[in-house]
């Protein structure tokens, strides 16, 4: 069987490549994208302890799928704002973006 | 109801009454009269059926209705208050009862219940009448008082002080009783406050009973100390009276029963206005009269003797101050007596008349004649305060003369002024003549007479000859000056045209008067002596089986003799008869030889009073207590503290307050967190790829340092 540290380097690599796009990208809807990827390499992180746990505790499976649901419904807000400033302010771009300042 | 339960009741209408005026019926005159005078009547009632009960049951004195309650926990017991109705009480509640009763009426009619406001009246001044306009032309009629309801509200206070003090079963509420009486005396003398003179009399009446009062605190106190218990019939016992009699008091050789009876007797002074602290009383005519006649007649220094008479046992004990006493009242009787014989104010004239048959009753006490000075507090209450409410009625008999005139410069109350009035006011003439008759003695028919008699044959008969002298030239000067009195005021011709037009006073003036004048009349018949000729045995003699036994043993009844008989005849008729001869033509007071200055001015008391005591107050409240004590000890004092804490202060606010606590601490802050503001601002760019990178920046670092230092 494969051991659980390649899992988790695989995680890990999954989690810096969203993050660096979160970082990177101009794009709001990328941003958005690759906070996705970040949330599901925690779940590959959950599964796997928990594959390699005691298979009998389902908290691991259990709590991936509350992640899912939850990216589910955070993206939609998510999406939603970005259309609601893009028919404001006609733009996507998170630099551009930025009323909140001093 | 128990008859226990009833006494208990008695004293309360007029108190109730006193705070249903104040706080709610104000007001309607009508409403507050209707009150008062119903709550006098309960207790009236209730003092009627235990007067009653006290006359059905047999050995009063040994077994007398009593009931008390626990009121101040006094260590391991309780200090008790409660009532008492023994056979002295019986008769006193008695005579208050229906003398408060009778001036209650009295005053309705007296401050014009009925009639219409005044003109120019306003409150704090007598009513100085009202213009009435009927079929086309104008007439002046008396005007009601102002402050109606506040004076039923004043005398229904008083007439449950009055019950409360002859009701108490200890010394306490007895006191309480007293002070209470002497609060409305100041408030009721004072009554019309905007007059100078009666403002000036309230404060003498008040502070001249003070001194008295006192003392009497003082002998109340060292009863306590010395028996611990003020209860009349606890101290009454013989093993406690035994004590106090043998213990000395280390003052001038007086036994403790002695100093504490002289103690008690210093407060009648005060309250029964005896020499030398008598001087408050004329004054206090300045009050309302049917104040004079309740308060300064009937009923307050009544209380005073009777207070002296309740605590006869104790006083008895020591002869030293039973001559005190003695000698205060013979002396005073004597000494009232000549002054009220140069007065002309006829309310004056029956002030000083009081403070007289005061000191009799006072000397009857001294000389061993409980009896005749019970006998005589009784009867001088019924025809004295008939005799003032007579000349209430006369001065208001006079007013409606001065209203008619209109001429305000003719005093209503001098006697010179009057004359002739037995045809217009015939009832006051007639109830006026019978108070005279009694209060000179007038023989057989008045009870004053029955009751002088018994002092004289009293004094006579336990050789206290100084004494027998004394009260009968007081006898004799008392029959002189009311008939100078009743001679002035009712007969001969007006001798102004206000007289003329004086008018008889309504009935609910009259009535009280009349009713008095039954009493004055027939409270004589229940103390005629066993062995007086012809009459002796025919009604016996209850008031002396009745009132005599309150002591221990029944005193005993003084066996007749001609001579004090014939003394009280003489001075009454011959009195009476010299003063009808002696005034029947004076018409000025120019022509009144007696009009000595040294009488017209009470011997200067007022003016040596003035100098030895008042100016003195004065002198010493000016200079000693506020030039030097205030001005120049306490504010001199004052005067180094304030610059001192002004400084002190001052140094304090500029090198610390303002340096340290706002430059430093208060802006200091304040500008620290400006600048740190300013400097940090930068960093919110609102850019949120920014955020994210510095949280992940500071999240590595913090990270690595954990790493660093905790794991590695």
């Amino acid at each position: 069987m494969v051991p659980l540290s390649w899992y988790l380097i695989f995680a890990a690599l999954l989690f810096s490549i969203g993050l660096f796009g979160v970082l990177s990208r101009r794009n709001a809807v990328a941003i958005l994208l690759g906070i996705e990827l970040m949330l599901n390499a925690v779940n590959i992180n959950l599964a796997a302890f928990w594959r390699y746990g005691d298979v009998l505790q389902m908290a691991g499976q259990v709590f991936a799928i509350i992640v899912f649901a939850v990216a589910a419904a955070e993206v939609a807000v998510g999406l939603a704002l970005v259309i609601s400033v893009y028919r404001r302010r006609n733009t996507v771009v998170a630099d551009e973006i930025d009323m909140m300042k001093w | 109801m128990t008859t226990e339960t009833l006494i208990w009741l008695i004293p309360l209408p007029p108190v109730l009454a006193f705070f249903l005026i104040v706080l709610f019926t104000n007001r309607s005159k009508s409403l507050s009269h209707t009150i008062a005078v119903g709550a006098a009547f309960l207790s009236w009632l209730g003092s009627m059926i235990v007067f009653v009960r006290a006359l059905g049951v047999e050995h009063l004195g040994e077994h007398p209705f009593e009931s008390s309650v626990n009121w101040l926990p006094t260590g391991d017991t309780w200090f008790k208050i409660g009532v008492l109705v023994d056979p002295l009480t019986a008769a006193v509640l008695f005579f208050v009862a229906w003398t408060v009763l009778m001036i209650f009426l009295y005053s309705v009619g007296y401050h014009n219940f009925g009639q219409p406001a005044g003109d120019h009246d306003h409150k704090g001044l007598p009513p100085h009448g009202a213009t009435l306009e009927e079929h086309g032309h104008k007439h002046v009629v008396p005007s009601v008082e102002p402050m109606y309801s506040r004076f039923f509200a004043f005398i229904g206070l008083f007439a449950f002080g009055m019950y409360v003090l002859v009701l108490s079963d200890n010394l306490l509420t007895l006191f309480v009783g007293w002070e209470i009486m002497g609060l409305c005396s100041y408030l009721l003398i004072g009554f019309w406050y905007a007059k100078e003179s009666a403002r000036d009399a309230a404060v003498k009446a008040f502070m001249t009973t003070r001194v008295g009062d006192v003392f009497m605190l003082l002998g109340i106190a060292y009863l306590y100390y010395a028996t611990g218990t003020l209860s009349f019939r606890q101290i009454f016992t013989e093993q406690i009276l035994h004590t106090l009699a043998t213990v000395p008091s280390g003052f001038l050789g007086f036994s403790a029963a002695g100093l504490i009876g002289l103690l008690l007797f210093i407060g009648t002074i005060g309250k029964s206005a005896q020499f030398p602290l008598h001087v408050w009383l004329p004054d206090a005519m300045e009050g309302p009269t049917p104040v004079s006649a309740m308060i300064h007649a009937a009923t307050m220094v009544s209380a005073g003797v009777y207070a002296v008479i309740r605590m006869f046992p104790l006083l008895s004990l020591d002869p030293k101050t039973m001559t005190i006493v003695a000698f205060i009242g013979a002396f005073t009787a004597l000494f009232a007596a000549t002054i009220a014989v140069a007065q002309n104010d006829i309310k004056r004239v029956l002030a000083y008349s009081t403070i007289s048959q005061l000191g009799f009753m006072i000397a009857a006490l001294g000389i061993g004649a409980y009896v005749a000075a019970v006998f005589h507090l009784i009867t001088h209450a019924f025809f004295k305060a008939l005799l003032f409410l007579g000349s209430g009625s006369v001065i208001h008999g006079m007013e409606h003369g001065v209203l008619h005139t209109g001429n305000h410069d003719v005093d209503p109350q001098n006697m010179f002024n009057m004359g002739g009035l037995r045809t217009k006011m015939p009832i006051t003439f007639w109830t006026f003549l019978i108070g005279g008759f009694a209060l000179s003695g007038f023989p057989i028919i008045t009870a004053g007479f029955w009751s002088k008699d018994e002092i004289l044959a009293d004094a006579f008969g336990n050789g206290h000859i100084a004494v027998f002298i004394t009260l009968a030239i007081a006898a004799f000067l008392t029959a002189f000056y009311t008939m100078r009195q009743i001679t002035l005021t009712f007969f001969g011709e007006p001798r102004t045209k206000e007289a003329e037009h004086a008018q008889e006073t309504p009935w609910t003036m009259t009535a009280p008067l009349v009713i008095l004048s039954v009493f004055a009349v027939a409270y004589g018949w229940v103390g005629i002596p066993e062995h007086f000729p012809l009459l002796g045995g025919l009604v016996p003699n209850w008031l002396h089986e009745f009132v005599g036994s309150t002591l221990a043993e029944l005193p005993e009844t003084i066996a007749f003799n001609w001579i004090p008989l014939l003394t009280s005849l003489v001075v009454a008729l011959g009195g009476l008869y010299l003063g009808w001869v002696t005034y029947r033509n004076v018409n000025l007071p120019a022509e009144d030889r007696l009009q000595i200055p040294l009488l017209k001015n009470k011997y200067y008391f007022d003016e040596i009073y003035d100098r030895l005591f008042v100016k003195p107050a004065y002198w010493f409240a000016e200079n000693v207590v506020y030039k030097f004590m205030d001005q120049g000890v306490i504010d001199g004092i004052l005067h180094i503290f304030g610059p001192l804490t002004n400084g002190f202060g001052a140094f304090i606010r500029n090198y610390f307050d303002l340096p340290v606590i706002n430059r430093f601490f208060g802006d200091g802050s304040a500008d620290v967190t400006y600048w740190f503001g300013g400097k940090l601002r930068a960093v919110q760019t609102g850019r949120i790829q920014q955020y994210l990178m510095f949280a992940l920046v500071i999240f590595i670092t913090i990270g690595a340092v954990l790493y660093f230092f905790l794991l590695a």
